[in-house]
């Protein structure tokens, strides 16, 4: 024998025994149909959609050849944010963001595997027409002890803010290089011809659709930052809700972002804030999903009284 | 009394000889669990009468703009739309049915929670439009990460630490222009549609939730 359960106004409904009205479905579906095409196109036509074409490794190195030798050079001594990144790209001891003991992002491990100084640096430079100077430089570096290497490296991490493009050509100041100079010279010159755009995207084969190497390399670069802050799409400007221009982009993403905004997520919590942002929005999405079921949550409608104005009809008769 | 709303079913004729058949199974269940005066009804209860239940079928008018939309852009490919000033106006269609079709969703949403939607067993409907609202923010991300412009750029690569710092990232790479495309034309559609046809099916199912009475109670007196 079943339980009867007493009424509950927030779960149950009395059997409905008003009255009927003809209601034609097929003519409002199309009705709607209508008008929002109209409006689809009217907007379309009004104010059209966005395209700023995508930046090319070719674009950035020519337009900021220091930026570029910068970038270059921090993925060869593995200080990069792709090098320092850890999974899913590469193994990095104590990297990668937690929810307080739960390490998600070292769990799940290195999927997409990404190692900058053979990919993006040494690789590319293997591929190009050689050289003599470059091969001497290639072989020179690759057959030196990891000390030398970085004691180069190091060198020119510190000169390179004080380098100069005369004549289209980067000018770094004299200094103890070895071989890494004339990497970085005959690298920045493979980029600025748009070699190196090609050979990072190719390393997969003839065909490509996998952009994630040249993202990653141009993500680290000072000019996308700046490219992205010019139009507004930083993280502290409520970042990739936007669009370029004035567009309203992804704006049912304002909750998403609006935590990247506020303190502690901007403070205290920042090293691991996309882990929490994430956290919190899997249980509040939860919660909106649940909301049948949790009560409180789900007297709200009745509290707040807006059915009323609603069903504002019923109520009056 | 019962404190649910519940249907009526017509049980559907079928032969004696026929009683045992799959197929006849099925389309007696099928029709028992929403015969056509419900599937496609011509009545609705007389409370139904505030503009807020426009939004759903805006709703699904935005969609299905969207879908066509989307299969012309998939006609000439992915950068078609760069080259070409046909291209720009239909992505530009598709881009403002998506905006059209979020602002139209979202309003239908707040419509139902204030009219607690869920009552009288429409929990499942309501957790099919929470789902569905969730598909479709995906298949919007997927769709700015697969324009092959600069927004794709920047979002993806805003977009990747988000999804790498809860292990998302190893299998749903932003950075990885086939993958997105992949998920924004076939996959993550194919769940919106889906989704949305078992909520549109959920609510002829059960019909549209009564007002809210705070006593159980006889609503409307006799039709």
């Amino acid at each position: 024998m079943s339980k009867q359960r007493n009424y509950n106004p927030d779960r149950d409904v009395s059997p409905w025994r008003g009255g009927y009205r003809p209601y034609d479905i097929a003519k409002e579906l199309t009705v709607c149909f209508v008008v929002v095409a109209v409006l689809t196109i009217g907007l379309a036509i009004t104010f059209g959609s966005p395209d700023d074409k995508a930046i090319t490794i070719k674009q950035w190195s020519s337009a900021d050849q220091v930026d570029f030798a910068t970038t270059a050079i921090s993925e060869l001594d593995g200080t990069s944010g792709t090098a320092t990144y850890g999974a899913p790209y590469n193994h990095v001891d104590g990297a990668g963001q937690k929810i307080g003991p739960i390490a998600l992002q070292q769990w799940v491990g290195v999927h997409h595997p990404v190692d900058p100084a053979r990919d993006f640096v040494l690789g590319p430079l293997s591929t190009t027409p050689q050289s003599p100077a470059l091969d001497s430089a290639l072989t020179r570096f690759q057959g030196a002890s990891p000390s030398d290497q970085a004691a180069w490296e190091a060198a020119y991490e510190k000169a390179i803010p004080h380098a100069k493009v005369i004549n289209g050509k980067l000018i770094v100041p004299p200094g103890p290089y070895g071989p890494v100079q004339v990497l970085m010279a005959h690298l920045t010159a493979m980029a600025t011809t748009g070699a190196l755009d090609t050979s990072i995207v190719q390393g997969s084969g003839f065909y490509g659709t996998d952009y994630t190497k040249s993202l990653l390399f141009i993500g680290d670069s000072g000019y996308l930052a700046n490219q992205g802050a010019d139009h507004h799409l930083s993280g502290d400007q409520w970042g990739m809700m936007n669009d370029t221009g004035s567009y309203p982009g992804q704006p049912w993403l304002w909750l998403y972002t609006l935590w990247y905004q506020v303190p502690p997520f901007t403070t205290s919590w920042g090293d691991n804030a996309d882990a929490i942002v994430w956290a919190l929005m899997m249980l509040l999405t939860l919660g909106l999903l649940l909301i049948p079921f949790i009560p409180g949550l789900r007297s709200i409608p009745r509290w707040t009284r807006v059915y009323r104005l609603i069903w504002r009809d019923h109520y009056r008769s | 009394m019962s404190i649910r709303d519940r249907s009526v079913a017509p049980t559907t004729p079928i032969l004696e000889e026929d009683a045992a058949m799959w197929t006849a199974k099925i389309r007696r269940s099928l029709v028992s669990t929403l015969p056509p005066e419900r599937l496609i009804p011509d009545r609705q209860p007389s409370y139904l009468s505030s503009w807020i239940y426009m939004f759903g079928a805006l709703t699904l008018a935005a969609l299905s703009i969207i879908v066509v939309t989307g299969v012309l852009l998939s006609l000439e490919g992915p950068t078609w739309w760069h080259l070409s000033s046909v291209g720009l106006f239909v992505n530009s269609l598709h881009l403002w049915s998506v905006e059209l079709f979020f602002f139209f969703m979202v309003v239908h949403l707040w419509g139902k929670f204030f009219m607690a939607a869920w009552r009288g067993n429409r929990a499942l409907t309501w957790m099919t439009g929470v789902i569905t609202l969730l598909a479709s923010v995906g298949a919007a991300l997927t769709g700015y990460v697969s324009q092959t412009n600069f927004d794709s750029q920047w979002i993806a690569t805003q977009a990747k630490d988000g999804l790498n710092s809860v292990g998302v990232g190893a299998f749903f790479n932003v950075l990885n222009f086939g993958q997105m495309l992949m998920w924004h034309i076939i996959l993550l559609p194919l769940a919106v549609i889906a989704i949305t046809v078992l909520h549109v099916l959920l609510v002829r199912k059960h019909g549209i939730v009564p007002p809210i009475e705070l006593t159980e109670a006889n609503q409307g007196g006799e039709a």
